[in-house]
Order: structure tokens, then C-alpha cells, then sequence
């Protein structure tokens, strides 16, 4: 636990207050029946994938490529995750299958 | 609101139930591994109510992020909310002081449930949708308190549970590639960020990528923008 407790407390108020500005914002700006501009729209439907994308890879930062616990673990849930998700395209069948072997991977087989 | 609106809409938010208890759980424990209990937990799915953004949240805390650097992430994360509001303008109007609840809680899934539903007859709309929104962050609370307590249950070991949002981001990742028109933007999002990494290393590496996905999506709008996706995107968590 890096932080204070008071150090947490102003992170989670910035992450909640974010949050809600970003759901108010098109309230605030269009809801007098102004159209929002396009490039808003346009950015508003392209960058989820890339910011997706960019969290995937920042998620598996730490991935190393010295031993077989490193990189294996990750590759061998992440692929399950896809293919479960493309097999069955259950949200929960996909994380939780995924996590549970991810666990089992980085505790028994590869410890 | 009464008996009768809940008893209306708990049906149609059942699904939402299962997922953000499993949702919920996942969340309750990589807090917990991190180090922050179950007070922690409530007060984060309270406040915040962000599926992937409490996932982030985590490794932020873990992390030590800056608050600036806490700000702009969760604004990235969270972008695709600006839509959802735009959609949902109409259907809010008229509800007075409800109507901040109403945005506080758009989350994926209840934009999701929200943009299809309707009221049965002899029930209010709008208190049929704040009842849809009660009931949802009810699960998603519920959820990490669940969590949360598991985690700290003795004899759990935690270690790897933080993959959870690695398959998140994959699941969210395959639906989009599924509905996306163009799947430039999400390629773009991988390499940009990949070279991030190789330039800056892991600690710096989320704000330079954003940089050049920003400039670069700016770039390309022309070409881009004559890729309309096939279809509705799913709202994943």
C-alpha cells in the first residue's frame, strides 16, 4: 500500500469526478439540442478500440522474456480469454475462465 | 418509486446482476491483493461506479500514480461515455434532480439496458429507468463488498487474480473487433503503445501513447471516416 490514506482519498475523488464529468459532459454542452461537432463524434468512435488496445499492452508491461513463468503464463490465459469469448461470447465464461487458469498458471505450474 | 416499478424492472436487469457480481467480485479482490479492504471497496463503487476505470483505478493506486496522471487515464478509459450521454439526452429530460443520478450511474451496461428499454404499461418511464440505475450499481456495490471479503477470507491466495483485467480489456477487445468497421484504430492502439514502451519504458509509457493515438486518429480521420461499423457495437463493462 504505496499510499496514505489521504493520498487514496484524493485519487479515488479524481477518478470519481472524471468519471462523472465524462458522462455530463454531452448533458452540459448538448442539451439544449446543439449538435455536437463532428470531430467529437468521430474520435468518440474511434478511440475506444486504440485506448482498449493500449491498455492490453499496458496491462502486460510487465511481461518478461528470461524464463518460461514469464511470458507463457500471460500468453497461455490471454488466448484462452480470446477463444472462449469468440466460442461461447459470454462476458463472465471469458474473465473468469481466463483469471481462474491465469491463477493456476502462476501458482502451481509455473511457481 | 414503488413496489411495482422495482418488481418491473428487476427482470430486465437480471443479466446486469450476474455480470457485476462476477464483475464486482474480480474488482473486490485485486483491491483487496493491493492492499486496500472492503471500506475502500464501498467507497470506490459508490463514487466512481466504472467497471474497466475501477479495474485501472487498482493499478493506479498500486502504482502510486500522480493525480494528474490518475485524471487523464481515467478520462481515456472513460471517453466512450461521451456517446452514451449523446444518445441519451432525450430520455433523461424532464427528470428533474434524478436526471444527475441518471447520468452519475451510465455505465456500459445501463446505457445498454436503458437504450432498448421501455416501461410496461402503468409504470412510470422515468421512474422505471432511475429503478433500472438503483438496481445496477446495487449489484456492482454488492459485487465488490463480495470481493472484497473473499479476498481477505483466510487462506485465499490471491496472486494472479489482477489478470482479470487483462481479460476485461481482451474481452472488450474481441466485441469491438467484431463490430468495428475498421480495424486500424485498435491495431494503431497496440503499436503506438508498444513503441511508448520500447522508448520510455513501463513507468512513463500510457501518456506519450495516448499522444501519438490522439494525433494519429486526428491524421487519418479522412480515410476513417469512410468506415462506418457494420454494427452496434456491444456495450462490454
Amino acid at each position: 500500500m504505496p499510499l496514505t490514506p489521504i493520498q487514496t482519498l484524493a485519487s479515488i475523488a479524481v477518478m470519481a469526478v472524471v468519471t462523472f464529468l465524462t458522462r455530463a459532459l454531452p448533458f452540459l454542452l448538448f442539451d439544449r439540442g446543439d449538435h455536437p461537432p463532428k470531430v467529437v463524434l468521430y474520435l468518440g468512435r474511434v478511440l475506444p478500440p486504440a485506448v482498449i488496445a493500449m491498455l492490453i499492452v499496458y496491462c502486460l508491461k510487465g511481461v518478461t522474456f528470461s524464463t518460461p513463468g514469464g511470458w507463457l503464463p500471460p500468453l497461455i490465459a490471454g488466448l484462452t480469454a480470446v477463444l472462449l469469448h469468440l466460442w461461447k461470447g459470454n462476458d463472465l465464461i471469458s474473465i473468469f475462465g481466463a483469471t481462474a487458469l491465469y491463477m493456476v498458471l502462476v501458482q502451481g505450474v509455473f511457481a | 418509486m414503488n413496489r411495482k416499478t422495482l418488481a418491473a424492472a428487476f427482470p430486465l436487469t437480471i443479466p446486469v446482476l450476474m455480470g457485476y457480481l462476477a464483475i464486482g467480485i474480480a474488482f473486490g479482490l485485486m483491491l483487496q491483493s493491493a492492499g486496500w479492504g472492503v471500506g475502500w471497496a464501498v467507497l470506490m463503487s459508490l463514487t466512481i461506479y466504472a467497471g474497466s476505470g475501477q479495474y485501472l483505478g487498482v493499478s493506479l493506486l498500486a502504482a502510486g500514480a500522480a493525480l494528474p496522471q490518475v485524471a487523464f487515464l481515467t478520462l481515456m478509459v472513460n471517453f466512450r461515455h461521451l456517446v452514451y450521454g449523446l444518445s441519451m439526452l432525450e430520455k433523461f429530460r424532464g427528470m428533474g434532480l434524478r436526471k444527475l443520478y441518471m447520468i452519475f450511474s451510465l455505465t456500459d451496461e445501463t446505457y445498454a439496458l436503458l437504450s432498448s428499454a421501455r416501461a410496461p404499461a402503468g409504470v412510470d418511464e422515468h421512474d422505471f429507468f432511475f429503478a433500472v440505475a438503483l438496481l445496477d450499481q446495487s449489484y456492482w456495490v454488492l459485487g465488490s463488498v463480495i470481493g472484497s471479503l473473499l479476498g481477505s477470507a483466510l487462506g485465499f491466495d490471491t496472486t494472479g487474480v489482477d489478470f482479470a483485467m487483462t481479460a476485461l480489456f481482451l474481452v472488450i477487445a474481441v466485441g469491438q473487433w467484431k463490430a468495428a468497421g475498421s480495424h486500424l484504430p485498435a491495431l494503431l492502439g497496440g503499436a503506438a503503445t508498444l513503441i511508448s514502451l520500447l522508448l520510455v519504458g513501463a513507468e512513463d509509457m500510457l501518456l506519450p501513447a495516448l499522444g501519438i493515438i490522439v494525433a494519429a486518429l486526428t491524421l487519418l480521420r479522412p480515410r476513417l471516416e469512410r468506415a462506418p461499423a457494420r454494427e452496434e457495437e456491444k456495450p462490454c463493462p
